[in-house]
């Protein structure tokens, strides 16, 4: 694998029309690292984590992936549309959705961005897909477009879709919130093998048992402000911030039964 | 009395006018998918402009009947000192008319793709003519296939008003046929029988175009 990416955010704000979504946002992403954004529904983690691959142009602040800018080539002036697809070719993206083309097969959804974005030839990108579909354990399942194919799955497939790509950063917006409880394991546990093997890794989840497992560090969001960034030890066992606290309190009794 | 002769010997020139309602209809949709798409994307263009010109073009084809635009049309042509063949006015203004129609069914199924669907397109980093032609072009023309048969459908139907500006398809054929017979009834259930035949075959395209793109 390529050397893991670092993301550095500075003073990063966004609004949409009068409210504002992020304010004065500043996180270090240190490569190789798996950081988990936390917090309620509404409170701009998903808005954060669009930011870094400019899915979501931030107005205000810098947002830098390996020291270079994203976005943006001078304050006010919006980088060409070639150099932004350049940037985001090394950022893999995972969504909530899945967001699979669902007139593809699961090789042709891999495959589709080695041939048209990395140029690869035809035979190459269906080998380069089958090896990444094998990976997320669906070696089985190539010729399956996604309507035949559990939530699970289609989600390993958008993984195997982002990793073909061979990304030095991949982000991950609340990758599991769409899938019946006994679907999520199976997509963690294809995040914790990334994980393991050195990916930087951004994750927006509720799910507080892989932050606490598996993430280095973890963000707390509220209205729009991170309110705390520290070991996931610190955040979700001994959280100073009646903020976090109150977050925590209201999870767990969502959880227990 | 209902006269089984005549019913049956109507069909030989209706069918021979057939030809013309099929023509008009076919090239129309062909004519009225190209400039839809093309109005289709000025609606759906950044530039305000071009948008509201394609807002313009479509309430105003869709707001005036076809018969009322195949006249003014036809006698609108030859005072700017454009002398056409009665089917190429009709084709072009059937065409016209369908553009409108057609852009609003490419405009709704666009619309009805989710955003993810061009998101996971940019964020793996493929250019907007790979966004649409791979992955939204795709799914919309998929989306948009029974209303298009429905389109084609509804314009074999109206290619009867093409009857006013002179051309001999099936309903002024019948027409004909009715006044030399003296048997409007057969004459025009023969008529009606022939539509039926064209659309029944259509819809059953359209079935199996569906189905051959189901996924």
């Amino acid at each position: 694998m390529l050397a893991a990416s670092s993301v550095e955010m500075r003073k990063v704000n966004k609004y949409y029309g009068k409210f504002q979504a992020l304010k004065d946002i500043d996180l270090s992403i240190p490569p190789g690292k798996v950081t988990c954004l936390i917090g309620p529904s509404g409170s701009g983690k998903s808005t954060l984590l669009r930011c870094i691959n400019f899915l979501e142009a931030y107005d205000s602040g810098e947002v830098r992936i390996d020291g270079q800018l994203i976005g943006y080539d001078a304050p006010d002036k919006k980088m060409s549309g070639r150099r932004l697809r350049e940037m985001r070719r090394s950022i893999g993206m995972v969504f909530q959705q899945f967001n699979l083309w669902p007139h593809m097969t699961a090789k042709e959804n891999v495959a589709e961005g080695l041939i048209r974005v990395r140029r690869m030839s035809k035979a190459d990108a269906d080998r380069r897909a089958s090896e990444a579909l094998a990976k997320v354990g669906l070696a089985d399942k190539i010729a399956s477009h996604p309507s035949r194919l559990s939530g699970g799955q289609q989600q390993r497939v958008a993984i195997a879709r982002a990793i073909a790509m061979e990304p030095r950063l991949m982000l991950f917006d609340e990758p599991t919130s769409a899938l019946d409880p006994e679907l999520v394991g199976e997509v963690l546990s294809v995040m914790r093998t990334l994980a393991g093997e050195g990916m930087t890794m951004v994750v927006v989840t509720h799910e507080m048992g892989f932050a606490a497992h598996v993430a280095d560090q973890v963000g707390f969001m509220e209205k729009g402000e991170l309110v705390s960034v520290d070991s996931p030890d610190r955040i979700l066992h001994r959280p100073e911030d009646a903020r976090i606290q109150s977050f925590l309190r209201t999870y767990r009794e969502r959880n227990s039964f | 009395m209902f006269s089984l002769a005549v019913f049956f010997q109507s069909f030989g020139p209706l069918f021979w006018a057939a030809r013309y309602t099929l023509l008009i209809s076919v090239l129309g949709i062909g004519l009225g998918i190209v400039i839809g798409t093309l109005i289709c994307a000025a609606r759906l263009s950044p530039y305000p402009p071009l948008r509201r010109f394609a807002a313009i073009w479509v309430s105003f084809l869709r707001g005036v009947p076809l018969l009322v635009q195949l006249l003014v049309f036809y006698y609108a042509l030859p005072i700017i000192g454009l002398d056409v063949p009665a089917m190429a006015a009709a084709v072009v203004t059937v065409g016209i008319c369908a553009s409108a129609y057609i852009s609003e069914i490419w405009r709704g199924a666009i619309a009805a793709l989710p955003n993810g669907q061009a998101e996971a397109a940019v964020a793996i980093g493929m250019t907007p003519v790979d966004v649409w032609t791979r992955v939204i072009l795709p799914q919309a023309v998929t989306l948009s296939l029974p209303a298009l048969i429905n389109e084609l459908i509804l314009l074999v139907k109206a290619s009867s008003l093409v009857s006013v500006v002179g051309i001999l398809e099936i309903t002024r054929a019948s027409q004909a046929q009715a006044a030399t017979t003296f048997r409007p009834l057969e004459v025009y259930i023969a008529a009606a029988c022939i539509y039926l035949l064209i659309n029944l075959c259509l819809a059953a395209l359209g079935r199996y175009l569906e189905h051959r793109t189901d996924v």
